[in-house]
């Protein structure tokens, strides 16, 4: 679809001004607080010191962090999808299990932490499973959803061309839950980068190696380190845009040549 | 002439489900190889049970249905069954929808292909074999839908009101295909419709229904010749048929009020 060349423009303009405007307004804020406070609230050139000073640190704690949310997302979206494709077989199945999925999501995260410094230690290991019990979840709901809301014409249709089960769920359930894993898959995207945060703020270690961003923030906020704060914020948030942007960027390759979502007026 | 022995024959054929009401009562019909037998009568007659009594879909209660001298639940890959929706899915493309019924019967890709892009070519979609359903109107999904039913050229096609959803220009234009195709292939067509024009238009036999329970209420003999043509519609005889079956209809739909 193309739009006229003045809305385009105003497309990516309008953002801009807000944007422009929204550093205006920071430094008002720095500078309209008295000095003894001013440290409360750093100058966004304060901010960007910071990513000089701190650069390497930060990029090490985003590594790290960022490899314990992939892999806590990673290993969510494998053992959802299984999941999901047990819990698809039959309603007597699902309610065996719902309700210890629901335990587990429902148990603060906060609280099953230090649990889990206790069994495996702190580290990797502990930072990747918590993100992937954050995940877990939501994965498992939607695809599940998705696996048992076939089209029932689609399904007779198999049924009357003496399709096996096998074929009835790879052909058929499987391809048409697409939309929703997707849907489970943002939610879970945004979540892993979070969880991995926290977990590493639990359960992260910084002895003998590079600590994760969730560690720095404990180290930076001890320190009265402002700037550096707020550069670990902005990593955490561009790290989170990471994992969306990748999955978005996944759910259009999967769906955009057919599903309606991304139907425009090109008919 | 000898007749040929029935394809399909109902004897005191009677379904409910489950504790339910009964939905056909006592039906006795036999189709010979060839028949296109057009199926109407008022919402709630079973018509639409019948065809999928016939492609094995669901079980009868009492009487018997020979197929070729069988039961309906063996040798389904002889039937092809269009519904009313064009129950495309929606992730694959128009030659791929086609391929579908082969290759759930493990059929090689190479010919799975071929067979697909004849089958698009009957119903003149060459040039949308790579199209998705999204971007084809009703009456090509539709074409889509009945190219995958020929794509193993069935024995026995059961149609389900299968151009109900569309408007009258491409209604009409679809019916006239669909018999341009039947004189390539020979099926015997059993179609259900609501639509009396329809019926008189393709069929050589119009089975009427009552409903509450569905019985056969009347048949009607088509002798319109085949081909058929958009000269047909005009002709005197078709539109005595037309009539005829209207107002058998209406007397149907008196009958239950």
């Amino acid at each position: 679809m193309k739009k006229p060349a003045n809305l385009r423009l105003a497309h990516w303009l309008i953002p801009l001004v807000t944007g422009v405007g929204m550093i205006v307004a920071w430094y008002a804020v720095h500078f309209g607080l008295g000095e003894d406070r001013r440290f409360l609230v750093p100058s966004p050139n304060e901010v960007l010191s910071a990513f000089r000073e701190k650069g390497p640190t930060l990029w090490g704690a985003a590594v790290s962090t960022g490899t314990g949310a992939l892999l806590g997302f990673g290993a969510a979206v494998i053992l959802s999808f299984g999941m999901a494709l047990v819990l698809s077989l039959s309603p007597m199945v699902r309610a065996g299990f719902y309700p210890y999925l629901m335990i587990l999501q429902m148990t603060p995260i906060i609280v099953i932490a230090p649990i889990l410094v206790l069994w495996v230690g702190p580290g990797l290991m502990s930072v990747t499973i918590i993100t992937f019990l954050i995940c877990f979840f939501p994965m498992v709901v939607n695809t599940t959803q998705g696996l048992i809301s076939t089209d029932r014409n689609l399904v007779d249709y198999f049924r009357m061309r003496k399709a096996t089960r096998f074929q009835e769920i790879f052909l058929l359930r499987v391809p048409a839950a697409l939309p929703y894993f997707f849907t489970g898959l943002r939610i879970a995207a945004t979540l892993a980068p979070i969880g991995a945060i926290v977990g590493d703020l639990y359960a992260g270690n910084s002895a003998g190696g590079q600590g994760g961003l969730g560690f720095l923030t404990i180290i930076y906020s001890s320190q009265f380190e402002m700037g550096a704060l707020f550069a670990t914020a902005v990593v955490c948030c561009v790290l989170g845009f990471l994992f969306v942007g990748g999955v978005l960027a996944l759910n259009w390759l999967a769906l955009h040549k057919w599903h309606d979502s991304f139907s425009q007026s090109d008919r | 002439m000898p007749t040929p022995p029935p394809i399909v024959a109902f004897e005191k054929v009677e379904k409910r489900y489950g504790d339910g009401p009964l939905i056909l009562d006592r039906i006795d019909f036999a189709v010979r190889p060839g028949d296109f037998v057009a199926l109407i009568g008022p919402s709630g007659c079973g018509k639409s049970t019948i065809l999928r009594l016939i492609s094995g879909l669901s079980p009868i209660s009492a009487g018997r249905i020979v197929i070729d001298g069988r039961e309906p639940g063996s040798a389904v890959e002889e039937r092809a069954f269009v519904f009313q929706e064009p129950t495309l899915l929606p992730w694959l493309t128009a030659a791929r929808n086609v391929e579908v019924p082969m290759r759930l019967r493990s059929i090689a890709p190479a010919e799975r292909a071929e067979r697909a892009r004849r089958s698009l070519a009957l119903v003149g979609l060459a040039d949308r074999a790579d199209y998705y359903p999204r971007q084809l109107s009703g009456g090509q999904k539709m074409r889509v839908s009945i190219a995958r039913a020929l794509s193993i050229p069935p024995r026995i096609l059961l149609l389900d009101e299968p151009f109900g959803a569309l408007d009258e220009m491409s209604r009409d234009h679809l019916n006239e295909e669909l018999l341009a195709i039947r004189e390539q292939q020979a099926w015997t067509t059993f179609f259900v419709t609501h639509s009396v024009a329809e019926a008189v238009f393709l069929s050589n036999r119009i089975l009427v229904f009552s409903a509450n329970p569905g019985r056969l209420h009347r048949e009607i003999q088509v002798d319109l010749p085949y081909p058929r043509t958009e000269e047909t519609r005009l002709s005197a005889r078709y539109q005595h048929l037309v009539a005829e079956v209207s107002s058998l209809l209406r007397s149907v739909e008196r009958l239950r009020s």
